[in-house]
């Protein structure tokens, strides 16, 4: 931590709440912006439940399409919140101050964002309701709970039930700062989210806990929810090509490659909006960067025990799977680009401590590794629906509509405006957090050297 | 006896941890006061007592009702109204794992957040005395002791090289 400048209480709460009190006219150009393209989505979907799926490219035999891959993909995402903030908190790790909250947050609103995709897929969203709710009293018939249909909801209701909460646990002493800098309707209503917060040594303690032991309990979760989305294929029993017992850990530590990702891009989005260069520093991007390679490679090892091991048995619909994706068009090239920029570009550049320390570039190779998977979900789940197959009268392919493209941009543009508006009634860095990093930042003398003496709490 | 607080302010953690050993000297017992911050210090950075909680247990008793909220749905729904699909047991075991799985970390999840706000002691409908600076870096010694006590503990806080003793709760800075 050797960057770390020394900043007053009251100078922490000033930085790290100007984006509650001061709006630049680029933020709000950028959210009207985000908020248009919203909107052309939402236009888009009611278009589309008014004509019907027939709207989009969605045919024999490719009924998934872009909307299930933008679920797995907004589901993936969501993996950043509790792997930056639950690991690095239980492992105690310093730099994870400025990141928690943000990879929270972004956990938040891209689950939510999933969530929307199968509703939007479905066609008739409402009906869902049949297949997740037991409430159909009047002719007795209830979910089937052995349907892998009712395990993503019930998986991903959890994980976002225990993420809001998680949020706004760490979220009260940081109300309770709003309380105590806001007058009028504000303070009212962070007077009321603070829950009447004093900081009292007891308050801290059980404010400590917390993060370690929701850490501990969302964990497990944080696993269940990518393992069980990857099971969504892994059952299927139509499309072979999709049996793979990898799935799971495959898609759970790829989902925590682009959800780390993502956190790093919207954290350098975040010190460049609100100019928090002295809390959100190149040091944090190094540390995150190394993890990243550590993360990567981990992904590519199960990626390649995914492909090979899939093909060592030279069975039919793998073999069809793999022709698919790497020798035909346009397959081929979607599965280089995702080769390339998920792995090939991003990690030989994280190697550099140059790259690592650069923002821009920094910026760049993370927005690359989101490109590359998405990609691979694409290439996964198209391809293995349309491989030609016996027994299958039609064999199609799959091109997108403009319907589907376009609630497909608006769900970036959604996620993005929702942490932008976020970080318009909360602090996106956690206040107490800064604060104590400040406290038990130190520095000792070792011969002839200053070096940062950190103390953690047990 | 009716009991009553007041609010020592300090503007370092030095002289707020030596003012505790003036209270502690002016007949205040280690009951009696609480150290208000705006952000964590190391436990017993003010020589304060280790607060006691319960928090541990919550997550276990949450996570046994969520797992049995989820047996109940699962099984009991399924034998309710069976109905054989994919020639699958009416009660099939990994199916139902799954359910119960999330069922019970949701339950400690809910049952975690419930005992962190209880073990806190929130929420708090009055915070008086507090002072907005608490949280601009000021530390507080909050004094709760008997009515007849509140001069000599007041003394005592000055005398321990308090800025300021509030009684009641401080303006809200403007942002």
């Amino acid at each position: 931590m050797q960057e770390r400048v020394r900043i007053s209480d009251s100078q922490v709460n000033t930085d790290l709440t100007s984006s509650i009190f001061e709006s630049s006219k680029l933020y709000w150009i950028l959210v009207g912006f985000l908020a248009l393209v919203v909107l052309c989505g939402f236009t888009a979907a009611g278009y589309m439940f008014n004509r019907g799926l027939g709207v989009t490219g969605l045919n024999r035999p490719v009924m998934w399409g872009f909307f299930i891959t933008n679920f797995v993909f907004w589901i993936g995402i969501s993996h950043a919140g509790v792997m930056l903030s639950a690991i690095l908190r239980l492992v105690q790790a310093e730099w994870r101050r400025p990141a928690t909250r943000a990879a929270e947050v972004l956990t938040v609103f891209s689950l939510m964002t999933a969530m929307t995709m199968p509703l939007i897929h479905a066609g008739r969203p409402w009906r869902v309701a049949y297949w997740v709710f037991p409430y159909d009293w009047a002719r007795g018939i209830y979910p089937n709970v052995r349907s892998a249909l009712v395990w993503d909801p019930s998986a991903v209701f959890t994980y976002l039930t225990s993420s809001i909460l998680f949020v706004y646990i760490a979220l009260i002493p940081d109300f309770a700062v709003l309380r105590d800098r806001t007058t009028g309707v504000p303070h009212i209503i962070y007077s009321i989210l603070s829950l009447g917060w004093r900081g009292s040594v007891r308050q801290w303690k059980l404010q400590i806990i917390a993060g370690i032991l929701l850490s501990a309990i969302i964990l497990p979760i944080f696993v269940s929810v990518h393992s069980i989305v990857s099971w969504d294929f892994g059952t299927a029993m139509s499309v072979e090509a999709w049996h793979s017992t990898v799935f799971a850990p495959y898609f759970v530590i790829g989902a925590v490659h682009s959800g780390v990702s993502a956190v790093v891009t919207v954290m350098i989005i975040l010190r460049w909006m609100f100019h928090w260069e002295d809390y959100i520093r190149r040091e944090h991007m190094d540390s995150l960067a190394k993890l990243l390679i550590v993360v990567a490679t981990a992904w590519l090892f199960f990626f390649a025990l995914e492909f090979f091991f899939g093909l060592y048995a030279l069975e039919g619909p793998e073999v069809a799977l793999r022709e698919l994706q790497v020798f035909e068009a346009p397959w081929k090239w979607y599965f280089l680009t995702f080769l390339i920029t998920s792995y090939l570009i991003p990690v030989p550049m994280w190697l550099i401590p140059s790259v690592r320390r650069n923002l821009w570039l920094m910026a760049f190779t993370t927005i690359l590794v989101n490109v590359g998977m998405w990609f691979e979900r694409f290439i996964i789940i198209v391809p293995g629906l349309m491989r030609k197959q016996a027994f299958v009268f039609t064999w199609g392919g799959y091109t997108p509509s403009i319907v589907e493209v376009t609630i497909i941009t608006a769900t970036f543009a959604m996620v993005s405006m929702l942490v932008l508006l976020f970080a318009k009634v909360v602090p996106l860095i956690p206040i107490g957090d800064a604060k104590e990093g400040m406290i038990l930042h130190d520095e000792i003398k070792i011969g002839k050297v200053m070096v940062p003496a950190v103390m953690r709490e047990e | 006896m009716a009991r009553k607080s007041i609010l020592g302010l300090f503007d370092n953690a030095d002289s707020a941890a030596d003012a505790t050993d003036v209270l502690l000297e002016a007949g205040a017992t280690q009951d009696d006061f609480d150290v208000l911050t705006g952000s964590p210090y190391p436990e017993g950075a003010f020589g304060e007592k280790d607060p006691v909680h319960h928090i541990y247990v919550f997550p276990i008793i949450g996570a046994l009702m969520g797992l049995t909220m989820a047996l109940v749905l699962t099984a009991g729904t399924q034998v309710a109204y069976p109905m054989v699909t994919g020639g699958k047991p009416i009660l099939a075991f990994p199916a139902m794992t799954i359910i119960c799985y999330e069922g019970t970390l949701l339950g400690a999840v809910l049952f975690t957040i419930i005992g962190i706000i209880f073990e806190s002691r929130l929420p708090r409908l009055r915070l008086d005395p507090y002072d907005a600076r608490i949280n601009e870096g000021y530390i507080g010694l909050l004094v709760t002791t008997e009515e007849e006590k509140l001069d000599d503990m007041e003394r005592a806080l000055i005398r321990g090289s308090a800025l300021e003793v509030v009684h009641e709760r401080g303006r809200a800075l403007r942002g």
